[in-house]
């Protein structure tokens, strides 16, 4: 699985910085659909609409599946950006208690030295 | 090899991921050997220097913890966004010296079992951290919550007989 980690929450706002990206999620909204499908929608190349796609997909707010030779496009499970967000929560939790027990190591293991050096 | 840098912070990120439906695991590289990183974990005075980190606005007022098979521990930690302290308890279910502590967390019912693993590689250990919840059902609810550790209503209940607790046998 991808980590939930800050630059995938920034790439959740670059995709939706797109007007047709955001057409795209709110099309998905109501129905799922396959590329070619978008692509017909909003006047664009197959290729087109892959890019853009992609780039849903990549920040976490789509999802694709290809059965045959259509790949379906539905949006991420609803709920999914709160667990992200907690999963965020929590990550930066165990980051600074991380960045402490760094710390916290270092002096151990500086006092170790100090204290082998006098003997 | 004293102060972090921000480089190395930036190099060596913590990890954080839902890796199954009950699992959550988060993992860092610590500079400095696996004993003193188990012994920063098993003893109360070191343990409480990191635990409640203060960059997040957090405390332990009061902290027992007992690193052995069958001991438990008893944290209380403060943070401004809550009027009261938050307990935390539960017991040590597994301990492999420099290498592993198991333990429960039990200041919620569907709490995870909370698994630390350190690995000692060139000087520095990679330390992975698995909260293993009771069901998929627990780790969504724990979700759902919006709370920061897993904290119900329950913690606060508890809070007074923890507190009293504390008060007639304060260690550390």
């Amino acid at each position: 699985m991808v980590p939930y980690t800050a630059p995938r929450l920034s790439a959740s706002f670059g995709a939706l910085s797109d007007p047709t990206r955001r057409g795209v999620l709110e099309h998905l909204g109501r129905a799922d659909a396959s590329i070619s499908e978008l692509a017909d929608k909003f006047h664009m190349t197959l290729t087109g609409m892959k890019k853009h796609v992609g780039v849903l997909e990549l920040a976490g707010l789509v999802t694709t599946q290809k059965v045959g030779r259509v790949r379906t496009c539905r949006l991420h499970p609803r709920g999914l950006a709160e667990e992200a967000a907690w999963i965020e929560k929590q990550r930066q939790l165990w980051d600074a208690r991380f960045d402490a027990l760094n710390d916290v190591v270092a002096h151990l293991h500086g006092k170790e030295k100090a204290d082998a050096r006098k003997k | 090899m004293h102060a972090r840098n921000k480089a190395t912070t930036v190099n060596n990120p913590t990890t954080g991921e839902r890796t199954s439906e009950r699992e959550l695991v988060f993992a860092r590289t610590i500079h400095g050997p696996a004993r003193l990183v188990f012994e920063a974990w098993a003893k109360p005075e070191l343990f409480q220097r990191w635990w409640a980190p203060k960059s997040m606005g957090m405390t332990i007022p009061s902290c027992e913890i007992d690193v052995r098979v069958g001991g438990g521990y008893r944290l209380l930690m403060r943070h401004a966004a809550f009027e009261q302290p938050m307990a935390f308890f539960g017991r040590y279910l597994e301990l492999t010296p420099n290498a592993r502590i198991v333990w429960t967390n039990d200041e919620s019912p569907d709490g995870p079992v909370s698994t630390v693993a350190l690995e000692e590689t060139a000087g520095a250990t990679r330390v992975v951290l698995r909260d293993l919840y009771p069901s998929k059902e627990a780790l969504d609810a724990a979700i759902a919550s919006g709370s920061p550790c897993g904290i119900t209503a329950e913690t606060f209940n508890q809070l007074e007989e923890l507190v009293a607790a504390l008060r007639s046998n304060r260690k550390c």
